[in-house]
């Protein structure tokens, strides 16, 4: 019996169809992405059946964690240095240059206006740590969460959405402050972020 | 395999005038691990889907007068407490401020809130049904669709529920309410606070309505 002769086959494969591919995928990620927004504490929305969707920009939203502390985050680096400049104002701070700069490029805030100098010189990664153990004062005696709503509101226009956050387990009363806030300045309307919930369709009861 | 072209460039003497014989074959290896690192990255740190949101107007708290007030007819009343522990107190129409138990008690369950409000959304229930089978049939467009239902949801004799959280309350408890509001095809729904009558009521039933005093 004569012996096979397996023939030597190349192992070189082709891969070019396969980088167009990942090229092609990598483009549209890249073009579509919008990047997930740290945030200083994990809330768990709850889930409703609603299906609108959150408009894209001029937000102003409101993050309320499980204990009630207030963050803000605005959209727009312009709006947030003036917003900045006028809530400074209000509370008599004078701010440098840098701190400007470093506000209106961040993210998510939440600290009093009196200790405002004072985070803004810890360095940057260690701010989004010590973060969460701040919160925007909201109570009656020193609301400057009004304060930020307001000039908010002043600068952005009419247009501006205000998106609420808050975690399932936040209590009430700490989401009637936060609106009770905003009701003082006459803004009624609220976007209530959830996550998406599947119910069955409601079966009328005879 | 690494990269193999010109591989051959310290090879031998060559004859003037003959051209070399390259390889045309790139590797491609080291791009596509490039581009499957950065692939791997943008698919895990997009978010494709953007959140939900839930639209809800409160109410100014400019004082209204009086007389301007819209007042609910008794037979469409629905109020609802939302208590600790997740609970619902209820009552329909005119309250009776003497009765003691007066509110009854439900939960966020299918069979509880919901079978509640359907009972009494019943007959517009129907109707949206209705129009949803049609919608799904392609006969009416997503305006009309959309219109139909904003007229079916106000019509009169629909129920006017009026939402109570307790201090108490989580803001879970709010949102699941909303929904419900939502999945019984209710239009017409506030959030307001307690008032004086509310806590007469909330007594005679025994419902904890504060925070319990800090001792």
């Amino acid at each position: 019996m004569p012996k096979i002769k397996l023939p030597r086959k190349d192992t070189w494969i082709d891969m070019t169809p396969m980088s167009d591919v990942m090229i092609l995928l990598l483009t549209f990620f890249m073009l579509t992405s919008t990047f997930l927004k740290p945030e200083p504490v994990k809330v768990n929305t709850p889930g409703s059946v609603s299906e609108i969707k959150i408009p894209e920009k001029n937000i102003f939203s409101v993050l309320i964690s499980p204990e009630g502390k207030v963050f803000l985050d605005i959209d727009n680096p312009d709006d947030r240095t003036k917003i900045l400049e006028q809530v400074a104002a209000e509370y008599k701070i004078n701010l440098t240059e840098k701190e400007k700069k470093d506000f209106s490029i961040g993210t998510s805030f939440g600290v009093a206006m009196n200790q405002f100098k004072e985070f803004m010189a810890i360095p940057g990664e260690k701010q989004k740590v010590v973060l969460a153990d701040y919160g925007i004062p909201s109570d009656s005696t020193d609301n400057q969460f009004q304060a930020w709503a307001r000039a908010a509101r002043e600068v952005k226009g009419k247009d501006m959405v205000i998106a609420i956050k808050a975690d399932q387990s936040t209590p009430y009363k700490r989401i009637k402050a936060v609106m009770g806030s905003l009701q003082d300045l006459r803004e009624n309307r609220y976007n209530l972020i959830t996550s998406l919930r599947e119910v069955n369709e409601a079966k009328p009861v005879k | 395999m690494s990269a193999e072209v010109q591989q051959k460039d310290s090879g031998g003497k060559k004859k003037p005038g003959q051209m070399k014989k390259l390889s045309t074959r790139i590797d491609f290896t080291p791009m596509v691990d490039m581009i499957m690192l950065l692939l791997t990255f943008f698919m895990l740190a997009t978010s494709m889907s953007k959140p939900q949101t839930m639209e809800i107007g409160m109410p100014t708290k400019d004082k209204v007068a009086d007389a301007d007030k819209n007042e609910a007819k008794a037979s469409e009343a629905v109020t609802l407490y939302l208590s600790k522990d997740h609970k619902v107190y209820y009552f329909m129409g005119i309250p009776d401020l003497v009765k003691q138990n007066y509110l009854k008690e439900t939960n966020f369950s299918p069979e509880g809130l919901r079978k509640v409000l359907l009972e009494k959304n019943s007959a517009i229930v129907t109707k949206v049904n209705e129009l949803k089978t049609k919608k799904l049939k392609l006969q009416v467009s997503q305006e009309e669709y959309e219109k139909q239902l904003a007229i079916l949801k106000s019509s009169p004799g629909t129920p006017v529920v009026v939402i109570k959280p307790l201090d108490n309350s989580t803001y879970n408890d709010m949102i699941s309410t909303l929904d419900e509001m939502l999945i019984c095809n209710i239009g017409k729904y506030a959030i307001a606070e307690l008032e004086p009558n509310d806590k007469t009521l909330l007594k005679n039933s025994s419902v904890q309505y504060e925070d319990a005093p800090k001792k």
